[in-house]
């Protein structure tokens, strides 16, 4: 099934987020990842949201979305007419000597050390969903021990 | 000067006022006559405040029945039902009312009393999430944690609850917050919700492209829903299919949008429709849908449903448009407005003779489409003079014919099923019951909600052993406050319509559905002080009636002049079936007809049931 990216701006207010999430969990839809803060007018928060659906159930899902008095606007972004960024910290099993190669290798992929232990190594990373992807893969041989992502945060493009 | 003074003075008065007693007064201003519901802890004091109100209020037996009752007076009034209910179980007990509403689409504002805002999260006593559980059966709801809240709440939530498709908003009110300080200061009028704003007005250029597919079609057909009756557009619908000559099917929350005697009314089409309805919209090229969800009670299997037809939606929700069925043309706006805006169309376009094809199709819809019907499923339609039941709800049907005001309310089951297709109705807003949910026990409740709107109209509720034992309860109401609601219930010592499916599709295997022959309604009636009698009937419904009709129109009779409260028990066999039926999954096509029952007695069989 396809994935789609919703970006929702919704009232910023307590139960808010329950009352998209569910219903979006009542018609049988799985939410794979999702990020929400308040926006420039505090009285508003950004809800990103991705899931996976066929079209039609996809439309069905944001006419009911829409319908929530607590929801003012729903967009659905396309790859081509958005950026989107994911922020990701992987804690990779480093010995010393491994350090030195895994830095370099997050700096080429735009990454930075964000925590360095006796046997491990955080590094931080923002960038598309693919690009975090890439990294993992790269990092993986090391072994992952932990990840935490924020899930997909996106904008619609500017016209130019 | 004088506004000043005024102002003094509400502000003196205001801050001596509880958040309680502020909200009843926002009631009272909010145009609200009747509440519904029952007292509790953690509503005390908004009940404190009611006491000293002009509101009136009916004290239900249990929340649910309170919540039935304000959807039967929203239903035959138009106006919002408002309930109050307390914390905890007197919360959770209103969901099924809630569901009810929402799925027919019925205006209701429900305030909850809730532990007070210290205490929530607790698990204290009679404590419930009840805004959460209602999240998906509400249109909105609130938790007020600060009283400044309330009044704006309140005046959202009416406003929510009626406008666009209407649907039950709740307002969960801690006990503190009840108690708090809080000004009333009067009426604000309509409140703005930056996110709601629905639309009324059709767009204009999908208002002219629907007046070209009307004009274009040859067999048009107009399917009304719920939608008609909210939105006021009976008379517009009358309008429409007089100056095109378009037939009409009418849903069952639909009934009385066009009179039962209109020569282009063709019945209630679905599973349990018609076969003159169902065949009428299976030949369709284009379907008028107005105000419905295209609901599979409606539709059968959709892949099948009026398969030759473009569809044109008129809806003022557009999550429906779509959603069960593919859309030609959607209209989204008020079924009101925009038939207006169509008729205005036809006027400017001078449409509005008869148009031949038109009227020929008219012609074979009333002769023989249904032959041609009843030849391809390749059964016998059902003989027209209906099984035992329908013959009695006929007879019925002639006496209420002959009374003004009569608004009627069924239970869910085959009696709903037999009354909404025997029972003619005239008019919106006088015929009750529940469409979406299917609630069994919504019938007396609903009636006595229909009666309280309506004191001087004949409220009948038509229902069954099993749904009116489901909120027999209520009978006290009705006793309590004399309201002369006539019940005519129809006995068949099972769970009939379940039943039915066990006899046709599961080798009669009667898996707990059949009841003892309990309780002695005699005795319940004389218990809440209702008047009784019986109509006892004997035999197979396949060996035809064993009552005269003259000692079925005295019974019936006696029930519909009765000064008070009254229940005419009705036995019939438990072998009548509703038909016809379409297949389950089945298009509107696979009709089954039975003609004669294939158990003779439905007591003995293959029940199982409780030890």
């Amino acid at each position: 099934m396809p994935e789609h990216t919703f970006s929702i701006l919704v009232d910023n207010k307590p139960g808010v987020l329950t009352r998209v999430t569910g219903l979006i969990a009542r018609r049988g839809y799985n939410i794979e990842s999702l990020a929400v803060d308040t926006t420039e007018d505090p009285r508003v928060s950004r809800v990103t949201l991705v899931t996976s659906a066929e079209d039609v159930p996809i439309e069905q899902i944001k006419k009911q979305l829409n319908k929530l008095i607590n929801v003012h606007k729903i967009v659905e972004l396309t790859a081509a007419d958005s950026v989107d960024r994911e922020l990701v910290l992987f804690k990779v099993k480093a010995t010393v000597d491994q350090r030195p190669e895994l830095i370099q290798l997050a700096e080429m992929m735009g990454g930075s050390i964000a925590d360095v232990g006796t046997d491990t190594l955080t590094i931080e990373a923002t960038g598309s969903h693919e690009a975090i992807g890439a990294l993992e893969d790269l990092l993986r041989p090391y072994g992952i021990a932990e990840t935490a992502r924020t899930g997909k945060i996106a904008l619609a493009r500017s016209r130019s | 000067m004088t506004n000043v003074t005024q102002a003094d003075t509400a502000q003196k008065n205001a801050a001596q006022t509880t958040a309680a007693q502020a909200l009843v007064k926002a009631l009272e201003d909010l145009g609200v006559r009747q509440v519904f519901g029952i007292p509790g802890v953690q509503n005390i004091d908004i009940y404190d405040a009611l006491y000293a109100s002009s509101i009136k209020h009916v004290l239900a037996r249990h929340e649910q029945g309170a919540v039935h009752m304000a959807d039967g007076y929203a239903r035959a009034t138009g106006h919002v039902g408002v309930v109050f209910a307390t914390s905890g179980p007197g919360a959770t007990n209103t969901v099924t009312g809630i569901a009810t509403a929402y799925m027919d689409s019925v205006p209701l504002v429900v305030i909850t009393g809730q532990v007070s805002t210290t205490a929530i999260g607790t698990d204290a006593f009679q404590e419930a999430d009840i805004t959460t559980i209602t999240l998906p059966i509400t249109k909105h709801s609130y938790l007020i944690k600060d009283a400044a809240e309330l009044l704006l709440a309140l005046r959202e939530a009416f406003y929510l609850a009626r406008s666009g498709r209407p649907g039950p908003v709740l307002i969960d009110v801690p006990g503190n917050v009840a108690t708090s300080p809080l000004c009333y200061s009067g009426s604000k009028g309509e409140p703005r919700l930056a996110s709601y704003r629905p639309t009324i007005k059709g767009n204009a250029r999908q208002v002219r492209a629907a007046a070209d597919l009307l004009t274009q079609s040859q067999r048009p057909v107009i399917l009304a829903g719920g939608g008609v009756v909210s939105s006021g557009a009976a008379e517009q619908l009358v309008h429409l299919a007089e100056r095109l000559n378009i037939p009409v099917v009418t849903t069952m929350l639909a009934k009385g949008v066009m009179p039962a005697a209109h020569p282009l009314f063709i019945g209630q089409p679905g599973v349990y429709g018609a076969v003159r309805a169902n065949a009428v919209l299976q030949h369709a090229d284009l379907l008028i849908a107005l105000g419905t969800r295209f609901s599979e009670r409606v539709t059968g299997a959709a892949a099948s449903f009026a398969p030759g037809a473009k569809v044109l939606h008129i809806d003022i929700d557009p999550a429906e448009i779509g959603k069960n069925i593919r859309v030609d043309l959607p209209l989204v706006g008020d079924v009101a407005t925009v038939l207006n805006a169509l008729l205005a169309e036809f006027d400017k376009r001078g449409v509005g003779d008869v148009p031949a094809h038109v009227d020929s199709n008219v012609q074979s819809v009333s002769g023989s489409l249904f032959e041609i019907l009843a030849n391809e499923v390749g059964e016998k339609p059902p003989a027209p003079t209906g099984s035992y039941p329908e013959q009695i709800l006929d007879i019925l049907d002639e006496l209420l014919a002959k009374r003004d005001e009569v608004i009627i309310t069924t239970d869910v089951g085959q009696h709903q099923l037999w009354a909404s297709h025997r029972l003619n109705v005239s008019r919106p807003r006088r015929f009750i019951t529940s469409g979406g949910l299917g609630t069994m026990g919504f019938g007396l409740p609903a009636a006595i909600g229909a009666q309280v709107a309506q004191p001087r109209a004949m409220v009948i509720c038509v229902s069954g052993d099993g749904s009116f034992q489901m909120n027999l309860q209520e009978m006290a109401v009705a006793a309590v406050h004399k309201l002369p609601i006539k019940v005519a219930l129809f006995d068949n010592r099972s769970h009939g319509l379940v039943r039915q499916w066990q006899e046709l599709f599961l080798d009669g295997r009667f898996a707990h559905t059949l009841l003892n022959p309990l309780p002695d309604y005699r005795a319940l009636a004389h218990a809440y002080g209702w008047a009784f009698r019986s109509l006892r009937t004997t035999g197979a419904a396949a060996s035809g009636p064993t009552l005269s009709k003259r000692s079925v129109q005295q019974q019936l009779a006696w029930l519909l002049n009765a000064a008070g409260p009254a229940l005419l028990h009705i036995s019939i066999p438990t072998e009548c079936l509703a038909e016809p039926m379409v297949t389950p999954g089945g298009s509107l096509t696979d009709v089954i007809a039975r003609s004669a029952p294939t158990q003779p007695s439905g007591e003995s069989g293959k029940e199982r049931a409780h030890a």
